[in-house]
């Protein structure tokens, strides 16, 4: 990776439809590299998430047409939520099938064109249409399901095993898991107060979060991202090219991708397919992956790592931009990849381990700096115009090993201390596809 | 003469414009005016159920039909039916599921797709079933959100005047059994 750029994401942008967005993206990542010019660019890779958005069919090929790469070959990618990582992989392997030397991967969605309620109606429809929608489909509702289940089987049956009632354990249990994933919601809007592409930075505490709107229980507003406008774009090329573009090129050195059931109530009940630092006896009476844990994203971890020869990864990944769409599934995707094991994910959090060690999220967090997760601010604080949110993390990480980051955020304080290896992580509808993309540092 | 629509600063009172005339001016806080009409879009699908059929009208006749992989080495046990087996591809059968199940987990929506918003807050759960290999999601009734548990045990009602969709099943708290 050779280039990268990002519109602020926001609520709207009245003034810009959905190509002007991308231009800017795209403009901004060609200036950033002098020698990158149109005509180096030999096709496209182009993600957006839904029709019903735009409401105009062949959007990509409007993209395309805008940035004037007419008439190189361009695919539109579409993968729900995962449509922007996909996008990425997508590009990767123009490149790496030698088809293309230099590819650009843009994505964008404009989410502000129906209002909030009919956007979760359209988001909705990316459930089973039969047995799942017309119950109220609602994506907010699925992930409460799992986090209620999450919580049932890693504090309910462990933190609170002594308790009699069972009513009462549970109540416990899910208000535990509840402050603790509150802490995740106050960590990702507090980092995006440093990063000016943010859509919702802002300071709050435990509490704000938790008296924050219930919206499905037990998750409320602020454990929740919004509806976005936005695009972003990367720009991947041979390692050739990419030593006549630039002198800090980002290496990506593996790429997973993983699936599972579309409908929620299908999951099998089985064993979990395991890391190389994990042991079948560690789950032993784990029924896997129900509906509490994504299978899709371990698959997806297991295949990026195997290719990036990453063993240890919450030793060998210095930080990972991961697809938070609730608090509640950051927690269950730290899992998921082996930042923690399954069941550890809520004391990972009390611990600090994901925290930045230079920021005061107003608690303690001792292991702060131990594996940075959303450093930029994930989606919940950044915002998720779907088609672009998989390479605005792309963009991110990219500018994190680079070392880029004061200068495209115009503010240092995000910046990673050397940064070697980064992951970012795209995840759509239930957990039904994943992906996990591993960059690393390409020069000294 | 002008035939601008009105001009606004901020989008909220664009779109409440947009609601009683149709069109309206948004400018921005650095003096970008952009042109913002309303744009309805409606449609009618033909939708089939196809090889669901024999589940929605179970329905119609108080049945719960889940189905069951033919192939005796295997033999899953779906209460969401699929009419080939996930698990080794073989066609799969019709079986009727207990009608009485537990709770595997729940929520309580208090906002939902704008379809759905009129009937917030209602409760949705993940429904087991002893057997039963995968798992039924359902509204759950009759119960609020402090009542909900995992573990819970629930049975079935039907709508007796079913609109051939999967609201025409719904749980509530089981009686004690005798
Ligand atoms: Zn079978």
């Amino acid at each position: 990776m050779v280039a990268g750029g990002v519109t602020k994401f926001a609520k709207a942008h009245p003034a810009m439809d959905f190509r002007l967005m991308v231009k800017r993206a795209y403009d901004y990542a060609l200036k950033d590299v002098p020698n990158l010019t149109s005509d180096r660019i030999d096709g496209s890779r182009i993600s957006y998430f839904s029709d019903h958005f735009t409401r105009q069919l062949k959007a990509a090929s409007m993209v395309q047409d805008y940035l004037g790469l007419n008439p190189k070959g361009s695919v539109r990618i579409e993968w729900g939520g995962a449509t922007g990582g996909e996008c990425f992989q997508a590009a990767y392997e123009a490149v790496a099938s030698g088809r293309m030397d230099v590819c650009l991967a843009a994505g964008f969605e404009t989410m502000s064109r129906v209002a909030t309620w009919k956007g979760n109606e359209f988001i909705a429809l990316a459930s089973d249409t039969n047995f799942d929608f017309p119950l109220g489909g609602f994506y907010t509702g699925y992930y409460a399901l799992m986090v209620v289940r999450h919580i049932y089987e890693y504090l309910r049956l462990r933190k609170f095993a002594d308790v009699k009632d069972e009513r009462e354990a549970q109540r416990l249990a899910i208000a535990e898991g509840s402050r603790i994933m509150a802490k995740v919601s106050v960590k990702n809007h507090l980092n995006a107060l440093h990063n000016p592409y943010a859509q919702y930075p802002k300071r709050l505490t435990v509490d704000d979060v938790l008296h924050s709107e219930m919206i499905s229980y037990p998750l409320t507003r602020e454990q929740i991202c919004t509806m976005s406008d936005g695009a972003a774009v990367a720009v991947l090329c041979t390692e050739e090219r990419a030593k006549e573009l630039t002198d800090r090129p980002v290496r990506i050195t593996g790429v997973g991708c993983g699936t599972d059931t579309m409908r929620l109530a299908d999951r099998p009940f089985g064993s979990v397919p395991l890391l190389p630092h994990e042991r079948a006896r560690d789950y032993e009476d784990l029924p896997y992956p129900g509906i509490h844990s994504f299978r899709a994203g371990r698959s997806a971890g297991i295949e990026a790592y195997r290719m990036a020869g990453i063993t240890k990864p919450a030793e060998e990944l210095d930080f990972i931009e991961l697809h938070d769409a609730y608090a509640s599934s950051e927690i269950q995707t730290y899992e998921d990849l082996g930042l923690c094991k399954y069941g550890e994910g809520y004391d990972f959090v009390e611990r600090g381990d994901p925290f930045l060690k230079e920021i005061d999220y107003g608690f303690p967090t001792p292991k702060a700096g131990a594996i940075p997760v959303n450093p930029s601010g994930g989606l919940i604080a950044c915002g998720h115009p779907v088609g672009a949110t998989g390479l605005m993390q792309g963009v991110f990480a990219f500018w994190q090993l680079q070392g880029t980051i004061p200068k495209h955020f115009r503010d240092p304080a995000l910046q990673l201390d050397r940064p070697r290896r980064g992951a970012i992580h795209s995840h759509a509808g239930t957990g039904s596809s994943v992906t996990v993309s591993v960059l690393e540092r390409g020069f000294r | 003469m002008s035939v601008r629509p009105p001009t606004f600063v901020k989008f909220r009172d664009v779109q409440a414009e947009l609601e009683r005339s149709g069109a309206a001016i948004f400018r921005d806080a650095d003096g970008v005016e952009s042109l913002v009409i309303r744009n309805p879009y409606a449609i009618s699908y033909i939708h089939s159920y196809a090889e669901d059929t024999p589940f929605f009208l179970g329905l119609t006749e108080g049945r719960l039909r889940g189905s069951k992989c033919r192939k005796p080495k295997c033999g899953f046990v779906y209460a969401t039916p699929r009419s080939h087996c996930m698990v080794c591809g073989a066609p799969t059968e019709w079986i009727d599921l207990p009608t009485r199940g537990r709770v595997h987990s729940f929520t309580t929506c208090h906002f939902g797709s704008e379809a759905f918003l009129k009937e917030t807050p209602y409760n949705l759960a993940m429904v087991e079933f002893d057997g039963v290999g995968s798992l039924l999601l359902v509204r759950l009734k009759d119960c609020v959100e402090s009542d909900l548990y995992v573990g819970m045990p629930v049975e079935a009602r039907f709508d007796p005047n079913p609109k051939y969709s999967i609201t025409d099943v719904w749980f509530v708290p089981a009686r004690p059994s005798h």
